[in-house]
């Protein structure tokens, strides 16, 4: 942190004695804290582009959208990173982006392919019920054994409408069970201990002890191996599928210097961007490493199947599940 | 030099009335007229749903049962205080002012750690055999308000109770009134007096909580008002609905506080009276051990989550280091830097406002006015004034390069209702003192002021200022709305640690972000006091 | 009787000496500068001051160790005697029990302390509907129904107009001399002073104050101490310009 503060006057000063070009990248903050990808990214992009790269934290991934509406076309950024694809159709709703243009590597490795013109994806995982098997020897097996567990078998969540994860535990649900989603709610109601605003918040209500399992990523065991040497953190394999979260960046339309922003967005999908995500991010890279993924990956589950939705039926099916998750769980 | 050009007495003095009007428009315009601005910023109309009216059901009741236990219980606490002198009372009159000072983040990591599914009181229920408790919903949203406005009260009766001239408690010594009879005698028209402003207070207070009804509320089935208009004006970006959510809480706190008026003997001296009354009644025995189980249950009540968050954080300190300390102390210093401007905004909003309310003393109509206009921000959302301030700044200027001095402003307007409260009394005293004696000799400007309020007002704008220091030091604030990682305020920071799973930094730089808050509330009050 | 000896009383850093003693059916005024004590004398008599040391007795009782409300003693305030929310007959009814509630022979006890006080049918009134001087009367109508030997008045009539408070003065002895209650009176109005049977004067000392005990009021005033004389200033009278 002292390195990135001490890093941005210098940059700032930098960028007010030559006339290098700044790049603005609007991203959420839980990217940018110390020990999290963003201090580690700009000096390595900066040594390339010979520009001047400077990040913006706004709130959660869900902020990002509100802001940009918030903001309009004045937006002083030229790169949006940090959304999800459960959030991307309402994203390119505002008209506010430009199409990436750029061809995909050939080493991308996201579940389900890639297509979309607007956004690109930099890391992804599942989302998947993280436990402590000295806590809880019994883990359910499944969403349907999840709902038939035993009392104590509680969760916390997050709110689908500040936070991703919670977005995505919402179509979650409602791609297994469709018109039963409501129903499926009111059996996981009394087991929810509560919901949280942002990730962490749940996740440290778990670890405190709050509830048996937190709405977490397949990948957050290898950051408690990674960091902690713990290995008693692990999560929960569905049989009945868990659901995907791919998360993507963007360039805006404003941008009065796309070039860079593409080759910010190239950058992102290059080895040196994509080997820093498992052990700073805990997620995995959108491509296949050379070297492959660190040790502490090995042993994680991986679901057989994987559930999403197109980005583009996201937004009806959100609007309509959210309406029905409010009334369950305001009730 | 004996005579002066208006007769002071009557009309209002032209600098009270500029200085004091140009505060209450400030104020407004950041209150009512961020709502304005934001409803002109829609895109669409966004009519209340369900949800929304279920928030305000939630609202309503969490603050009524909020307001009416930390009432209640404050009448056997403020009781106990007020008749009994035993070594460390002083120390317990501080600890009364903590919670308040508390910055709610760290308020409700320590409600969790005694209250919460693995915290004390549940682990001591395992032991006994009996089920742990969920504290989430209602319950722990009440819980944290009655944390934070136990005191808040207990310190109004306790200026009721100074508030009672010392001859009557003599007068009822000598007569031998005692227990029930004293209660009835002396005791219940202080509290009748001070109960319903108390109640209003603490109503307002909790009918705006956010972070509290957030982190404990369990999810939308126990959303505060002020948490569905971030939903609204922060998530969906639905800023139609956003102003009208902001429009229903300030109805909600205007009726509050119509209700308190209403309902409220004349209003009780000001924070900077003395609390320490000599008694001669309570030596009985029943009389000693209800006093006993009182305060030793606030003890408990008080000082067991301050204990909880002490335990964590001091632990968390040795996380402070490298790069993380550095980071924690930078924060800290940009903290420093916002509380003490917003301390300096709230002087200069608080003093001309409480001398245009001491002013109209003889206008009640119109002192009610101001008073209500100065109560506004109680009843704000500052996530409407921070998008107002976003919506009209960001065509003149970058919000996220001012965020520090906006944080400032908006914890300013907030901390104002409080420094009006504890000033105006102290100037309309001291103008009933030595105001016409200053006009006599024909004093005006900063020497009538001099002569007539500096000394009078030491004390009570060192408490105030204190508070809002505090307050402010400890506020998330709006700078979460224009936040620049680059340069977090420390409760920005705190979150930011514990978003990257440095969860032992964050309790360490909580345990700072304490520190801070209560040194710059000490520094201030210490100032005021005179040492 | 109210008999003060060899008393020393200490509050904070200051420290009162006093010999004072007022035979039944007398009034004893006491007169001095502000600050020498006046008040921490009665306090002292009344119980709501700690005595380090010396002797104070009221009736022939020690009073050593009572509370307030068991000594043989009422004192009267300036102001503040009444509980404003109080009608003026349960404010005087407090004299005889501390409970509020009051048999029917209590009320005429009542009644006849009103009327002796010039109250009569001024019983159902708040205090904040009484004059100053009505207020003090109600409060003196409650010493008379408490009955006690001893009657400290601290400042009574201090914010009473001249004549008004000649009349009270007249009140007081016409009440307290034919029960034989001791009346020990401060108050800084000379006047006041000189019509008492018996005069005390509060000098101020390094440390505090100190009473030398009473002495009949004219031969007080005949031959005042220095102390007395520089109080009284010019006679008592007017004033000389500075």
């Amino acid at each position: 942190m002292l390195r990135l503060l001490s890093g941005l006057i210098l940059a700032a000063s930098a960028a007010a004695a030559d006339d290098r070009p700044v790049l603005t990248v609007y991203t959420y903050e839980a990217f940018l804290s110390e020990g999290s990808p963003g201090p580690a990214v700009r000096p390595l992009f900066e040594a390339e582009c010979d520009c001047v790269l400077r990040f913006v934290g706004v709130g959660d991934g869900a902020d990002l959208v509100a802001r940009l509406r918030l903001e309009g076309p004045g937006a002083e950024a030229d790169v949006v990173l940090g959304l999800d694809t459960n959030l991307t159709a309402a994203a390119a709703a505002t008209g506010l982006f430009a199409p990436h243009g750029l061809p995909l590597p050939e080493a991308l490795a996201v579940p389900g392919g890639w297509d979309d013109p607007l956004f690109l994806p930099f890391d992804w995982s599942w989302l998947a019920f993280v436990y402590d098997e000295t806590r809880l020897p019994e883990p359910p097996t499944s969403f349907a054994d999840l709902l038939d567990a035993p009392d104590d078998v509680t969760i916390v969540v997050q709110d689908p409408r500040t936070s991703t994860p919670g977005l995505g535990l919402l179509m979650w649900v409602k791609h297994l069970y469709g018109d039963e989603a409501a129903s499926v709610w009111e059996r996981l109601a009394p087991r929810i201990v509560t919901v949280t605003r942002s990730w962490w918040e749940a996740y440290s209500a778990f670890l405190a002890g709050e509830a048996a399992m937190a709405l977490s990523w397949s990948t957050s065991p290898a950051w408690h191996r990674h960091v902690q040497d713990d290995d008693t953190k692990r999560a929960a394999l569905f049989d009945d599928g868990h659901y995907l979260q791919i998360e993507v960046a963007g360039v805006l339309a404003s941008s009065r210097q796309p070039e860079l922003a593409r080759r910010f967005l190239a950058f992102m999908l290059s080895e040196p961007f994509q080997s820093l995500l498992p052990t700073t991010h805990w997620m995995y890279p959108a491509i296949a490493l050379q070297d492959g993924l660190p040790p502490a990956y090995d042993g994680l589950i991986a679901p057989e199947t994987s559930r999403l939705f197109p980005s583009e039926d996201v937004p009806a099916i959100r609007e309509a599940a959210l309406a029905e998750w409010l009334d369950v769980m305001s009730r | 030099m004996a005579r002066r050009d208006e007769p002071v007495t009557e009309a209002l003095p032209r600098r009270v009335a500029l200085t004091g009007g140009a505060a209450l428009v400030l104020l407004l315009a950041l209150t009512l007229g961020s709502v304005a601005v934001v409803a002109l910023r829609a895109e669409r109309a966004g009519a209340l749903g369900p949800a929304d009216w279920r928030a305000l059901s939630f609202t309503l009741r969490q603050a009524f049962w909020s307001a009416a236990l930390s009432t209640a219980f404050a009448i056997p606490l403020a009781r106990a205080l007020a008749r009994r002198r035993f070594p460390g009372r002083a120390a317990l009159t501080t600890l009364l002012g903590a919670p308040f000072l508390l910055p709610s983040i760290i308020a409700i990591l320590g409600v969790i750690a005694v209250w919460g599914r693995s915290g004390w009181v549940s682990e001591a229920l395992m032991a006994a055999g009996l089920a742990r408790l969920n504290v989430y919903g209602m319950p722990g949203v009440l819980i944290a308000h009655v944390f934070f406005n136990l005191p808040l009260a207990t310190r109004l009766m306790l200026q009721a109770y100074a508030a009672v001239p010392p001859e009557r408690w003599r007068i009822a010594a000598q007569l031998g009134v005692e227990g029930r009879a004293l209660f009835r005698l002396l005791e219940w028209p202080a509290i009748r007096a001070a109960a319903p402003g108390a109640f209003a207070l603490v109503f307002s207070i909790c009918a705006t909580s956010f972070a509290i009804a957030l982190a404990l509320g369990g999810g939308p089935r126990a959303t505060t008002l002020e948490v569905a208009i971030y939903e609204a004006a922060a998530v969906s970006f639905d800023l139609d609905r956003a102003a009208r959510l902001a429009a229903v809480q300030f109805a909600v706190c205007a009726a509050a506080a119509l209700a308190a008026l209403a309902l409220a003997a004349p209003p009780a001296a000001g924070f900077g009276v003395r609390l320490c009354v000599e008694r001669w009644d309570g030596r009985g025995r029943a009389a000693r051990a209800a006093d006993a189980l009182a305060l030793a249950l606030a003890i408990l009540f008080l000082a067991l989550p301050l204990a909880g968050v002490a335990a964590r954080g001091v632990a968390g300190l040795g996380a402070l280091t490298g790069a993380a300390g550095a980071a924690v102390w930078a924060a800290a210093g940009r903290s420093l830097a916002v509380a003490l401007g917003s301390t300096l905004l709230t002087a200069l909003l608080a003093l001309p406002l409480a001398a245009l309310v001491a002013a109209l003393d003889r206008r009640p109509f119109a002192a009610r006015l101001a008073e209500a206009g100065a109560l506004t921000p109680l009843a704000a959302s500052p996530f409407v004034i921070g998008v107002a301030l976003f919506v009209v700044l960001r065509p003149v200027a970058d919000p996220a390069a001012l965020a520090l001095p906006l944080t400032a402003l908006v914890n300013a307007a907030m901390a104002t209702p409080f420094a009006v409260r504890i000033l105006a009394p102290a100037i309309r005293d001291a103008e009933a003192d030595h105001g016409r004696l200053a006009d006599s000799l024909g004093l005006s400007g900063w020497t009538r002021t001099r002569a007539v309020h500096v000394g009078r007002l030491r004390a009570p704008l060192g408490f105030a200022l204190g508070l809002a220091a505090a307050l402010s030091a400890g506020d998330l604030g709006v700078i979460a709305l224009f936040s620049r990682p680059d340069a977090p305020t420390l409760p920005l920071l705190m979150h930011l640690l514990a978003g990257s799973r440095n969860v032992d930094a964050a309790f360490g730089a909580a345990f700072v972000l304490t520190g801070l808050a209560f040194a710059l509330f000490l520094g201030f009050d210490r100032l005021g006091r005179g040492r | 009787m109210i008999a003060v000896e060899g008393l020393r009383v200490r509050a904070g850093g200051f420290l009162l000496e006093a010999d004072v003693v007022v035979p039944a059916g007398a009034l004893c005024a006491v007169i001095g500068p502000s600050g020498a004590g006046k008040s921490t004398l009665l306090a002292a008599v009344a119980g709501f001051a700690p005595v380090e040391a010396g002797r104070v007795s009221a009736a022939g009782r020690d009073l050593a160790g009572l509370a307030p409300a068991e000594r043989p003693v009422t004192l009267l305030f300036q102001e503040n005697n009444l509980f404003p929310h109080l009608t003026v007959a349960r404010n005087v009814g407090l004299g005889l029990r501390p409970s509020l509630s009051l048999t029917r022979p209590e009320r005429a006890r009542v009644d006849a302390a009103l009327a002796e006080t010039g109250l009569e049918g001024l019983g159902e009134r708040l205090p904040e509907q009484l004059s100053g001087g009505q207020r003090q009367r109600a409060a003196l109508a409650r010493a008379l129904l408490r009955d006690r030997p001893a009657l400290l008045l601290d400042e009574p009539f201090a914010a009473l107009g001249p004549g008004l408070r000649a009349e009270m003065m007249a009140l007081v002895e016409r009440l307290t001399a034919p029960r034989g209650i001791a009346v020990l009176m401060v108050t800084h109005h000379p006047d006041e002073a000189r019509r008492a049977d018996l005069a005390a004067f509060c000098a101020l000392t390094a440390q505090g104050g100190r009473i030398d005990g009473a002495r009949p009021a004219a031969a007080l005033f005949a031959d005042p101490p220095a102390g007395l004389a520089a109080y009284l200033g010019d006679a008592g009278g007017d004033l000389a310009p500075r």
